[in-house]
């Protein structure tokens, strides 16, 4: 139960209604990463939700992930736009330099990858994501020199 | 005298370097001396030429770009605060090509104008619309939307005047206006454009949309895979609201509105509408059956107009200039004007605001300039992931709601992505049905199981297994998903399936019909 005081802190921080169930989840996942299981029970009870309604709901969301991610969550966009520009082979080439697939962490923990479908950035892709941040016009050779400064970045 | 530089802080700049950009030319622009006040600004929507730097000299604005770190030093040696020529140099903003050929009307502040200032949007023509609704009844600010013949830039193109009708004219004492900022389709990014360059404009025309239905309280649903939109709405909403442009007395006339932001996840499915409002409610967002309709029983089960964000953002300038100057633009029933977005193998990419009824090939060809490749085109999507691929000899397609329907095809939000001659369209074909597997809300079996079965048959026929069986079989499946899907999602992944079928029999092993 480490997280359970800034579970119940970010839970009373917004009205005990239903509506509130995304916004708190994502809130929790700002804070932590990711919504750890131990969430669920609390939730459920202060929304006044079965914990079928609140698991239900953490699993039908791509953003929302149930599993503790690697340091760094790397979303690669697969759409229709990067992949005329390109998005197939930077996908192998991806895969290929982690040793992993999608929705699997490096063994070093430093990299998770997902796939995601548009950031929007269509008319400067391949695009991925980092964290908060868009990086576009993704070669082999410029996913390469971010992979590095993502492995030395232990913070 | 202080010079002003506008370096972008729009989501496709920063993802190629505008931040570094920006920080180089403040640190390098101090360090000589010079003063200069840096304006983070929207994107103009060049986006080929991101980071596309501006500065203003008394002859206008003149632009640079791209422009990375490493041109900084050189642009200052060159004297580019004074709009000096330079490799990069572009001239006068306005007077690029692909800019002045455009006709922007919602898009007109965007690029312009610090999003986030209030002085700059009143300055620029900010709030006219809000004001002129403020004299009008609703019925009046309804029948002014319908007379301007602006249908729904999410894509479904319904008439915005008629929606708006059914909400006024629903019975209830709480009503919602619901902005869809949930903008998922591949190949589109006018909604993130705005959001991030002119958001007191999306604002503004939910101020006016609950003046006309009679709601109070709006939200507006953002996509999580919109990062810096959210930052940027979130600040816009919250200088909207000390400002007292929301809240219990908007611009001092007594009438109450507010809006509130929430963040979607990762869900395509949430961008269609009732899926969207099941979300916002604090649900798994799977689609409602219709009726009934949201205008009559929507959020919370109270009635609702629920418009995309290019549609509400067209309601300022209808306002202002009036429903005729807006209703002047376009051919047909296809009136005003779209962001149109170019995307994916383009040479020239971005964002290009026209009155409907240029052809598809004066977008690709006279603004895109063909591929980024240099190979030729050999189709464009156009209306997202469920929307049909277009083949070369149909270009000459206006771009209108009605004749593109005539063809098989469809407008939708109004993107574009254009593949070379190096597309496999087989596997586009298969894509189409990955993606709708990955998506589907899992509500209706036509779209949760046939996505799936859609994939293997699709690959069967790839691997040249049995294609004189699986081609109809696919053939079936595909009328199954349109006439059996509770919503779009299952019922037009058939249509890029479709016409990739029709159009390049031989991607798929077959000969030519």
């Amino acid at each position: 139960m480490i997280h359970s005081e800034l579970l119940h802190r970010l839970i009373a921080a917004h009205p005990p209604r239903q509506d509130s169930l995304l916004p708190i989840l994502h809130s929790i996942q700002d804070e932590l990463g990711w919504v750890p299981p131990e969430a669920t029970e609390p939730l459920a009870r202060a929304l006044n939700l079965s914990r079928a309604e609140v698991h239900g709901v953490i699993s039908f969301y791509p953003h929302l992930r149930s599993v503790q991610p690697g340091r760094h969550v790397l979303q690669l966009c697969r759409a229709e736009a990067c992949q005329a520009r390109g998005s197939a082979a930077l996908e192998a080439h991806v895969r290929a330099r982690l040793g992993i697939a999608f929705h699997e962490t490096s063994a070093d923990g430093a990299i998770s990858l997902e796939p995601v479908y548009c950031l929007g950035n269509c008319a400067c892709g391949p695009s991925l994501r980092v964290g908060d941040e868009i990086v576009g016009r993704v070669d082999a050779s410029r996913f390469d020199a971010l992979l590095v400064a993502l492995q030395e970045d232990v913070a | 005298m202080t010079i002003r530089v506008f370096v972008p802080a729009d989501s496709s700049a920063l993802s190629v370097g505008a931040g570094d950009v920006a920080l180089a030319i403040a640190a390098q622009a101090a360090a000589r001396g010079s003063a200069i006040e840096l304006v983070r600004n929207g994107s103009r929507g060049l986006s080929w030429l991101e980071p596309l730097v501006e500065v203003a000299t008394p002859a206008g604005r003149v632009a640079y770009g791209p422009v990375t770190v490493a041109d900084v030093p050189g642009l200052l040696d060159a004297g580019f605060l004074a709009g000096a020529d330079h490799p990069l140099a572009l001239g006068l903003t306005d007077e690029i090509p692909y800019l002045k050929k455009q006709e922007r009307l919602t898009f007109a502040r965007v690029g312009i104008t610090d999003p986030l200032s209030l002085a700059d949007y009143a300055a620029h023509g900010g709030f006219a619309g809000l004001r002129a609704a403020l004299s009008l009844t609703p019925g009046e600010i309804v029948a002014a939307v319908t007379e301007s013949g602006l249908r729904g830039r999410g894509g479904a193109a319904f008439p915005a005047g008629i929606k708006w009708q059914t909400v006024l004219a629903a019975a209830g004492d709480e009503k919602y206006v619901v902005c869809n900022a949930d903008e998922g389709d591949s190949g589109t990014f006018s909604d993130r454009l705005l959001l991030e360059g002119d958001p007191f404009c999306l604002i503004e025309g939910m101020l006016i949309a609950g003046l006309a239905v009679g709601a109070r309280k709006g939200y507006i649903y953002l996509r999580s895979e919109y990062p810096h939109a959210w930052r940027t709405l979130n600040a816009a909403i919250l200088r909207a609201r000390e400002a007292g442009l929301l809240g219990d007395d908007v611009l001092g006339s007594g009438r109450s509105f507010d809006i509130e932001a929430r963040l979607g996840g990762g869900a395509y499915i949430c961008g269609e509408e009732t899926a969207l409002l099941e979300s916002v409610e604090g649900r798994r967002g799977q689609v409602r059956a219709k009726p009934p309709l949201p205008a009559i029983t929507g959020l919370f089960g109270k009635p609702t107009a629920i418009n995309n964000v290019i549609t509400l953002a067209s309601v300022p300038i209808i306002l202002a200039s009036g429903a005729a100057f807006y209703r002047d633009y376009g051919m047909g029933r296809s009136r005003g004007t779209l962001p149109f977005q170019l995307a994916g193998n383009v040479l020239r990419g971005g964002l290009v605001e026209k009155a409907f009824g240029l052809t598809l090939d004066e977008l690709l060809n006279d603004f895109g300039g063909g591929t980024a490749s240099g190979r030729p085109i050999r189709a464009a999507q156009v209306g997202g992931p469920l929307g049909a691929y277009v083949p070369v000899q149909d270009f000459d397609l206006p771009l209108d709601y009605e004749a593109f329907a005539a063809r098989g095809a469809m407008l939708g939000h109004g993107g574009v992505v254009v593949f070379d001659d190096t597309v496999d369209m087989g596997r586009m074909a298969r894509f189409a049905m990955e993606f709708c597997a990955a998506e589907s809300c899992g509500k209706c079996t036509p779209c949760r199981i046939g996505s799936t079965r859609g994939v293997e048959v699709i690959e069967r026929i790839l691997a040249g297994e049995n294609r004189g069986t699986n081609l109809p079989l696919l053939e079936d499946l595909c009328t199954l998903m349109i006439d059996g899907s509770l919503c779009a999602m299952g019922g037009m992944t058939p249509y890029p399936v479709l016409s990739l079928l029709k159009h390049f029999p031989a991607d798929f092993g077959l000969a030519d019909k």
